[in-house]
């Protein structure tokens, strides 16, 4: 026991000497949590709270164009201005530039005329349906012409395709209550009235959003939830800055063929490893989590709602970073150099956190790097946080995550144990 | 030659060939040391020496033949054996982000002494080898000197039977050499079996009672010192490494 406590104090010791190591373990983290956490509000507060710019360009003066413009402001999703109608492509890229604006929406000019064209040919074809005469069964030629939606590439996909559908939605407002109009008009010859119009339109069934929780509560997950779990456990898998480079060191400075002189065994000296650097992770997970609970709300940025299952919490953060601590040490057994394991270890610790739908969710992903994600300890890390952040998920609950993750970790200490054995280290 | 007297190592029909086939290889090498000796082992760059001194500490493991220290077979790899020896690499072999204090206190856990033990040694080590006033000091900062005599008191924590050196003093100035032979002499004084390697031949004659001369793995001679010079007709070892060895550059890739 002392012989251990000795190489904890040593291996501590070590790691308190090592700045550099020190704060790519802690600060590169903590910066990386506040900074991804900021861009998601940001983008969640652009949709829903500051509105984005949009600039319509109307060509067309009838009733339908203006109606358009209404009910795109009503969408609630964008702070309209009007550009004058004659505005081309440079005008209205040079006016998106002026403005600040990452959209613009141009309404063609013979808009309005084949709208009513679509709406009269629609109610004609009911009137023959309900068995009324119609004026005349005319034939609708074409579709209305469509609008043009000129946006700025920084534009992520989602973001346009939910601007695509907002707009989509707003088109369908104006063609249904020219079809109305129309329809009413032909049956009963005068117009429609203005209240039963707007009861027709107005806004149906609502929506309602519940997040599906193991615990049943109704809380729904801020950017917070999604991002401080994801990058504490990129964090833990940092240590390999620090702890590869210390195996390394040991390895060409001769300490660990020095140590196989002695009368210990060195299976002493991983175990230490793995106790101070296990206890290191854990301190990363407070440090991290301290942070979203108490920091985030200072900064403006949604606080971090800690899982009612703190026990659980506890064990799946042990064993993450068991599992980072088992992939550093393997890591540095095999690595020649300690740029080779600073190098080899941060770029694969990318890959791995991308495969393992830390950067991307791995819903999002296609099957084959769905399957390629059960190779990465970080998705299970991921899913295991996930199952206690976000679902209110038990110790038990997420026990189908940890089964794997501890198996991905003892093959990795098998790897590092035969490692060590083919260069002669032990 | 090694007639009468307690082994403190004694290594017969040796065999060993590295995995890779590009090392040297033994074959029937046969090598005694008696108990309290100061024996020399030299060679040109790439005889055998650093394989022969991992043989012997059981850095590496012979394909066939016996080695036993002080009677304890090396391939057992039992903690007795490991006991016995302290080993001087010629690397700074710790960590250079501790303390030499913090360094004896580790390796000394290691090396199986007691808390208290340590201290005691700790103390004394640093006493004898003028480490004192910077005892708390992180070694990176130290002069090459420094190192090494921080390398050698690891390797006497816990005042092993046999004391096996790799270059102690290699790249150290003359006070530090001095200051190092020194203490080896008191340490043999003391029982203890010196095992040591160097191309500082001049500093070998002073130290060394007994030599080997090694290359291409094999024991070119081994006599007290005074038999070899005598035996060869050479004033100093030196002449002899050369006359038995030659003049030829010797590349160890």
């Amino acid at each position: 026991m002392f012989k251990l406590w000795a190489t904890i104090k040593k291996d501590c010791r070590v790691l308190i000497r090592d700045g550099i190591g020190l704060s790519l373990m802690f600060i590169m983290p903590i910066v990386l949590v506040v900074v991804v956490t900021d861009i998601q509000n940001s983008t969640f507060q652009l949709i829903n709270k500051n509105k984005m710019a949009i600039l319509v360009c109307s060509r067309d003066t009838g009733e339908s164009g203006k109606q358009l413009i209404d009910a795109i402001n009503k969408i609630g999703l964008f702070k309209v201005y009007n550009l004058p109608k004659n505005q081309d492509v440079k005008t209205i890229a040079d006016s998106m530039k002026d403005k600040d604006a990452l959209l613009s929406v141009t309404i063609p000019e013979d808009f309005t005329r084949k709208v009513k064209a679509k709406a009269k040919s629609v109610s004609n074809k009911a009137m023959v349906s309900f068995g009324l005469q119609a004026d005349s069964v005319q034939k609708y030629t074409g579709d209305v012409s469509p609008l043009t939606l000129y946006y700025n590439p920084v534009i992520q996909e989602q973001l346009r395709l939910s601007v695509k559908g907002g707009l989509q939605s707003a088109l369908q407002i104006v063609e249904s209550r020219e079809t109305l109009r129309t329809l009413y008009f032909a049956i009963n010859e005068k117009p429609l009235p203005e209240k039963l119009e707007s009861e027709m339109l107005s806004n149906k069934a609502a929506i309602n959003e519940i997040p599906v929780s193991k615990n049943g509560s109704l809380r729904a997950p801020n950017a917070a939830q999604h991002n401080v779990p994801a990058w504490t456990i990129f964090a833990m898998f940092f240590v390999i800055m620090s702890l590869g480079g210390s195996v390394v060191r040991e390895k060409v400075s001769g300490s660990f063929v020095r140590l196989k002189t002695l009368p210990t065994n060195f299976a002493v000296g991983l175990l230490s490893k793995q106790i101070t650097y296990v206890a290191v992770t854990v301190v990363q997970a407070i440090v991290i989590f301290a942070l979203g609970i108490w920091g985030f709300p200072l900064m403006g940025l949604p606080g971090l709602n800690i899982p009612l299952d703190v026990f659980g919490l506890l064990v799946v953060t042990i064993i993450c970073g068991w599992c980072a601590v088992s992939y550093a040490i393997c890591v540095g057994v095999f690595a020649e150099s300690h740029q080779q394991s600073n190098g080899f270890g941060a770029i694969s610790i990318v890959i791995l956190a991308a495969i393992g739908g830390l950067m991307v969710p791995s819903f999002a992903m296609d099957t084959s790097l769905k399957t390629i994600a059960n190779f990465s300890p970080m998705h299970w890390c991921l899913q295991a946080y996930y199952g206690l952040f976000l679902e209110g998920g038990k110790l038990t609950d997420v026990m189908q995550y940890l089964i794997p993750l501890v198996l991905i970790t003892l093959v990795l200490q098998l790897i590092t144990f035969l490692g060590l054995k083919r260069k002669n280290l032990i | 030659m090694v007639a009468n007297g307690e082994l403190a190592v004694n290594i017969e029909d040796l065999g060993f060939h590295y995995p890779s086939n590009d090392g040297v290889v033994f074959s029937g090498l046969n090598l005694k040391v008696r108990k309290g000796e100061r024996f020399g082992l030299f060679g040109p760059n790439g005889a055998g020496k650093t394989t022969l001194l991992s043989l012997m500490t059981g850095l590496l493991s012979a394909d066939s033949g016996t080695i036993t220290l002080l009677g304890n077979d090396v391939r057992k790899k039992n903690n007795d054996v490991n006991k016995l020896i302290g080993f001087v690499p010629q690397d700074f072999s710790y960590y250079q982000e501790l303390s030499p204090v913090e360094n004896l206190e580790f390796f000394g856990a290691w090396s199986g002494l007691t808390k208290q033990q340590i201290k005691t040694r700790t103390d004394e080590l640093l006493h004898i080898l003028g480490l004192e006033n910077v005892r708390n000091k992180q070694v990176d900062k130290f002069s090459g000197g420094m190192k090494r005599r921080v390398n050698l008191a690891i390797g006497v924590i816990h005042n092993p039977a046999i004391l096996i050196l790799d270059e102690p003093t290699v790249g150290v100035d003359v006070q530090t050499r001095h200051a190092i032979i020194n203490y080896l002499m008191e340490l043999n004084k003391n029982g203890t079996t010196l095992i040591y390697t160097s191309h500082q031949l001049s500093e070998a004659e002073g130290l060394c009672e007994e030599v080997a001369l090694i290359d291409v793995g094999k024991i070119i001679t081994q006599d007290s010192l005074t038999n070899l010079l005598k035996e060869h007709r050479q004033d100093s070892l030196e002449d002899l490494f050369l006359s038995l060895t030659g003049k030829e550059y010797r590349n160890d890739v």
